[in-house]
């Protein structure tokens, strides 16, 4: 099995997976009820999507001991390959929609293209992936609309929150060594275009606008990671470190 | 062993849905294919959304029915492919749903997922059937409900809120 594809099965769940650990951290904790639930479905999702494509890679991988529960709770964080954005922590209800958008529509570009691939396993998985990608995008969209276009104190949190993450939103297209056109079947660097057309029409009627000549922060698709990571894997991976082999 | 694989059906016809044990496994429409070998079987099941967390646990009772059935070898395989649609819940899985107070998903749109999500943006769902008062004047509340599969509405007329099995 190449090495590349292997990375690139990474790389996908461990962004969903990381996404979906912070998520969860506001489970029991949302807004108000239907909210709570909303981003914990949106989160289970994820983690189901991690799933499968951490199940695919320790198949592919031809080594027994490596599982989706090895792949996901005993690497450090350098081997962990998940997008910056994905790993940084959110100071307000603002930020977990904004970021969800950010991810979600990132997401759902990626699988339509992976839907055509010629690993039936990687196209099944996108396939099945896109359906509930289309829901989170209209609940992220309709959030970021609510709150730009809300109240004055609502459009300043989410400004704030913009100007924070959009940094790191210039990782999603720039291709890492294993996501070569030649490797994926696409040219990943092009659906950045579509990727803003989605954001913008959210952005108009959201009365944002996308930052211009931002430095872009880049790193995570190779293992260099924010000071942030390591605190979340710490929380997350301390059952299955500290009791090894442990189940529910 | 010798099992016809009518009768194995009818066996996985007692594995209901953890979530929804009013449905079986094969009114959901997730038992893809079996395959019987002397004493040993596989079952092919679809995920309905991919985190559904009752999928580990149905998997699990598959093996325990087919076991207490008599087969050694047990084996429930996953399989992505073609991606499961609620158009294959059977007729009499809807027809339960609606007693059991869960409004039944409708006949799934053909437009493509862009134009979904376009449409859809703060736009309100197609009229779901109240299974209370079976009024057709209901409003959705979340998009997202107790579990995965489920929508949460409320209806406007006999204001009983209530759970819809949402088409995807």
């Amino acid at each position: 099995m190449s090495i590349s594809k292997l990375d690139f099965l990474k790389f996908q769940a461990d962004s969903s997976h990381i996404l979906s650990q912070r998520n969860a951290e506001l489970c029991a904790h949302g807004p108000i009820l239907e909210q709570d639930i909303a981003i914990t479905n949106i989160t289970l999702d994820l983690l189901g999507q991690a799933r499968n494509f951490y199940q695919y890679a320790a198949t592919l991988s031809g080594d027994p001991v490596v599982t989706e529960d090895s792949l996901a709770y005993l690497r450090n964080e350098r081997e962990y390959k998940n997008l910056l954005l994905v790993e940084l922590p959110a100071a307000d209800w603002s930020y977990t929609v904004l970021r969800q958008l950010f991810y979600s529509v990132y997401q759902y570009l990626v699988f339509e293209q992976l839907e055509k691939s010629t690993d039936l396993q990687i196209a099944a998985i996108a396939t099945k992936s896109l359906k509930e990608t289309t829901y989170h995008i209209k609940w992220s969209s309709e959030w970021v609309i609510r709150l730009g276009d809300g109240t004055e104190e609502s459009h300043s949190r989410i400004k704030k929150a913009l100007v924070d993450y959009w940094p790191y939103t210039g990782e999603l297209f720039i291709p890492a060594p294993y996501e070569t056109e030649t490797l994926l079947g696409f040219d990943l660097s092009a659906l950045k275009y579509g990727w803003l057309k989605q954001i913008s029409a959210v952005f108009e009627e959201a009365k944002l606008s996308i930052p211009e000549n931002i430095f872009m922060q880049t790193g995570g698709k190779t293992g260099v990671h924010t000071e942030h990571l390591g605190f979340l894997l710490a929380e997350m991976q301390h059952l299955q470190r500290s009791h090894p082999g442990a189940i529910w | 062993m010798e099992s016809g694989k009518a009768h194995i059906m009818e066996w996985l016809e007692e594995v209901s849905d953890p979530e929804i044990p009013v449905l079986t496994i094969l009114d959901m429409g997730i038992v893809r294919d079996i395959k019987v070998e002397a004493d040993a079987i596989e079952v092919f099941i679809t995920p309905t959304y991919s985190g559904c967390p009752a999928m580990d646990a149905i998997a699990f009772d598959i093996k325990l029915k087919l076991i207490e059935k008599g087969f050694k070898k047990v084996k429930v395989t996953s399989v992505l492919s073609p991606a499961w649609t609620t158009d294959w819940m059977s007729e009499n899985g809807k027809k339960k749903l609606q007693e059991y107070g869960i409004a039944p998903p409708q006949t799934r749109s053909q437009s493509s997922s862009q134009q979904r999500i376009n449409r859809m943006l703060f736009a309100e769902e197609e009229a779901v059937i109240c299974p209370r008062c079976k009024s057709n004047n209901t409003r959705l509340l979340s998009q997202f409900g107790s579990t995965a599969c489920k929508a949460h509405y409320q209806c406007n007329n006999c204001k009983e809120p209530f759970d819809y099995f949402k088409c995807h």
